[in-house]
């Protein structure tokens, strides 16, 4: 196909194909080169407990980040998600008399909640998602700490099971987060709505003239970001059996980015890569991981990531340039 | 000595000559306009003399010494300074600190001297006969006075060639004045000046010499005075069509029967754009829209296809009355807008071509929102087909097309509405030869077909060949109609003129 003498070519586009290709792939090849690494040098790493567990640490920021590679597909960011994983955790124990499946469905609803307000304040208002997301970032926080208040036990068995059970050696978490990419996935790859958030991302003005509802799709993207968020705050309650407001997802909005961008999907928008951001997520997982089964301290493994993310972003940035 | 000179640039974009061995000579104390509708060059010449552009062949001599500018910044060090529609000052800082930011005078630790930059800067804007209190934070100053400092900052450069890029297309009256002044001013000090404007009686008013732009090519240069206000419209616009009358509008005429009024606006009104236009266009009719640059021939099909807001008017298509300033409502009516923009208002470069073409009908490939392939895939391959678009499949990335290809998928979105009424708003513009024609042609087989159409171009040869009716306009309304054989080239031409002259 590369030989069809009808292809226009730009100028210059040869020299720039090793580049993108390792911004568009390099993510899978980092995971894998990680893999084999671990497998030489980390002892136990080849193990089906040790799968699961990096399965089950990865869940959450996967989740949270699915919602996020939408968002900024627009062009835009939410960084409200980590106060929202905080605010549905602080939401479920006040229903939990009721029954886990409706204390679930609250603290999913509430960050439902969330991404709408955000998203009409960004799409009707004009109101810069960095600046809409930063408000809930902050207040998101504070309302959960009201609501939450001291760390809540959640013994509830039912969430006990969500939290720790499996179903065919695969544990819920893991198989609610494989669930939620394919549909995702689905969503971005072959549903207008995917097309809608790419074209918005990619020109708005044109996507505006060719008839899309601009404000429609804006809101409903926030309110899955939300909805994700909370369903990851659920999530991460279950699994500790307890919420603490205060931490409970601190710093999630900067781990789902990370994933995202590591992942290929370019924070200029227009493009949403499902799979790079699911690379992205376990990527970010194994490298922690690696570098605390050697004993090295979290500051490094934080470093660490820090030059990950900044050697995404600089891929990403030549690629623009193309 | 020539304060600037460029002799023989060429510059090409993607496979499209944008300017053919241009020359142009300014000289010092003198005010030079370069005149030429869209698409002419004028803004590739000056994106090419400030070093926004670097020109494929010829040389830029400044002052006489050859330059090469790389970059805007190197053109503003040796003495370039440019002033453009949008003041690219900082709103945030103050009068005084903008007039001399990156060369603030400084005190003996290094700091700077506000008391010494204030003085100064007040100095420079009295020398200029502008009354402005420096300390002011720029930002809160009228656009007017924006661009005075913004001149007044190239005085302090001690410029020796300052260009004006259509700085007065957002002041009144008023400020235009005073901005003239500056202007003189600094002609009068030997600064060389190029001053771009659409608003062609300013250029009387203040211009010492002309230099007329068409397809690339300078077609006339010398003193402003010794040209009047139609034989400079001429020679902007005016091609003899025996000499290259290529368009490949067929001159068949299929509106000699009265057909059915297809598409109909009333009294369409825009705040300070447009006042009380009616259009109305029948099945297979061509209808064109001439006028000069900012005469509203764009915003009258933005309006009708609601994409732009507008105070009162009524569209109907086919009897019924579309909502106005919705586009989905136009869409779903009827209409569909081929915009002039191609790459603000038109393509999502990172979509394919496929998701590109499919965008204006996304309700129609897709049932409860999941898409459906083989719909789409048997339309798309279709218009590509049917449109000659070049691609090496359907999933190429759209940024990886030629304009003519771009405006191509550009059109097939559009068809794949199903559109009774077209609006084309300069449909062959920066696309090259071939693709042209093909265009051309296309819009005429749309209209056989009994579409109806609406057409704009600054090429008034296109229109005259493609037109059934034209309707000129002027600031915003339209001054005359053209019907049968009234559409011919010089009837339009004295139309464009003498509109002005009420």
């Amino acid at each position: 196909m590369k030989a069809a003498p009808t292809t226009a070519s730009v100028p210059g586009k040869r020299s720039m194909t090793v580049r993108a290709w390792i911004a568009n792939y390099g993510v899978y090849v980092a995971l894998a080169l990680l893999v084999v690494i671990n497998a030489i040098i980390t002892p136990h790493f080849l193990t089906v407990d040790n799968f699961r567990l990096q399965l089950i640490q990865t869940a959450p920021v996967l989740i949270v980040a699915l919602g996020m590679a939408m968002v900024i597909g627009t062009k835009g960011i939410d960084l409200s998600v980590g106060s929202v994983m905080a605010l549905s955790a602080a939401i479920m124990p006040l229903y939990i008399g009721y029954g886990t499946v409706p204390a679930i469905l609250v603290g999913i609803l509430a960050g439902g909640l969330s991404g709408l307000m955000i998203g009409v304040l960004v799409s009707y208002f004009g109101i810069q998602p960095i600046v809409a997301t930063l408000a809930v970032l902050i207040g998101g926080r504070g309302l959960a700490n009201v609501i939450g208040g001291e760390i809540k036990n959640l013994s509830d068995p039912g969430l006990a099971a969500l939290g720790s059970g499996s179903v065919l050696g695969i544990p819920y978490s893991v198989l609610s987060a494989v669930i939620l990419v394919l549909i995702v996935a689905f969503l971005m790859r072959r549903t207008t709505f995917g097309i809608m958030v790419e074209a918005i991302g990619g020109n708005k003005l044109a996507a505006e003239l060719a008839g899309i509802r601009i404000r429609t799709v804006l809101v409903s993207v926030y309110v899955l970001s939300g909805l994700l968020a909370a369903f990851a705050g659920v999530l991460v309650a279950a699994r500790s059996q307890a919420s603490d407001p205060r931490t409970l997802g601190l710093l999630m909005e900067l781990s789902a980015i990370a994933a995202v961008v590591i992942g290929g999907t370019s924070l200029a928008g227009g493009k949403v890569r499902i799979l790079g951001t699911v690379g992205g997520a376990l990527l970010m997982q194994l490298i922690v991981s690696t570098l605390v089964s050697h004993n090295i301290p979290d500051s490094v493994s934080q470093m660490v990531q820090a030059v990950v993310i900044v050697v995404a972003v600089a891929l990403q940035v030549g690629r623009r340039k193309t | 000595m020539l304060a600037l000179a460029a002799r023989g640039l060429n510059k090409s974009f993607s496979g499209v000559h944008v300017l053919h061995d241009v020359d142009f000579s300014l000289r010092p104390g003198t005010i030079h306009t370069i005149v030429g509708e869209n698409g002419a060059g004028k803004s590739t010449l000056i994106k090419s003399l400030t070093g926004v552009y670097q020109a494929e062949t010829g040389s830029i001599e400044l002052a006489g010494a050859e330059v090469r500018f790389n970059h805007p910044s190197q053109a503003q060090d040796a003495g370039v300074s440019t002033v453009y529609q949008e003041v690219n000052l900082v709103p945030l800082l103050s009068v005084a600190r903008n007039i001399f930011l990156g060369r603030e005078p400084r005190n003996r630790l290094g700091l700077i001297d506000l008391r010494a930059l204030n003085r100064r800067a007040a100095e420079v804007v009295r020398d200029l006969g502008i009354d402005v209190d420096v300390t002011a934070e720029l930002g809160v100053l009228g656009l007017g006075v924006q661009q005075m400092i913004a001149l007044a900052r190239a005085v302090t450069t001690e410029a020796r060639v300052v260009i004006m890029d259509e700085p007065t297309s957002s002041l009144e009256r008023r400020e235009v004045e005073v901005l003239f002044s500056v202007a003189r001013r600094l002609r009068d000090q030997g600064v060389g000046i190029v001053f771009i404007s659409h608003r062609l009686d300013e250029l009387w008013e203040l211009c010492d010499e002309v230099t007329i732009l068409r397809d690339g090519r300078v077609v006339h240069t010398g003193p402003m005075h010794e040209l009047d206000r139609r034989s400079l419209i001429s020679a902007m616009l005016g091609r003899d069509i025996a000499e290259h009358g290529v368009t490949s509008f067929t001159e068949s005429d299929s509106s000699e029967t009265a057909a059915e009024v297809v598409l109909e606006a009333k009294d369409l009104s825009a705040p300070g754009r447009l006042h009380s236009v009616d259009v109305t266009v029948r099945e297979g009719e061509i209808v064109g829209l001439a006028g000069l640059l900012g005469s509203g021939r764009s915003e009258i099909v933005k309006a009708i296809y609601g994409g732009l807001e507008t105070s009162s008017g009524q569209i109907t298509v086919e009897g019924r009355t579309v909502r106005r300033g919705s586009v989905p409502a136009a869409l779903r009516a009827g209409i569909a807008l081929l915009s002039e923009d191609r790459k603000a208002e038109g393509i999502v470069p990172e979509l394919s071509v496929r998701d590109n073409i499919i965008l204006g009908i996304l309700p129609r490939v897709s049932n409860a929102g999941v898409l459906s392939n083989r719909r789409i895939d048997e339309l798309v391959e279709q218009w590509i087909r049917r449109l000659g678009i070049k691609v090496s499949s359907s999933t190429q990335l759209l940024s990886e097309l030629s304009g003519g290809n771009q405006q191509k998928m550009l059109i097939a979105r559009w068809l794949c509405t199903e559109p009774s009424a077209f609006l084309l708003d300069e449909p062959t513009r920066g696309i090259d030869v071939g693709a042209k024609q093909e265009v051309q042609a296309l819009i005429d087989e749309l209209a056989e077909k009994g579409m109806a159409v609406v057409l704009i171009s600054s090429e008034t040869e296109e229109l005259v060949a493609g037109s059934d009716t034209i309707l000129v306009l002027r600031d915003g309304e339209i001054s005359e109609v053209l019907t049968d054989d009234q559409v011919d080239n010089a009837r339009l031409l004295s139309a464009l003129v003498d509109g002005g002259q009420r």
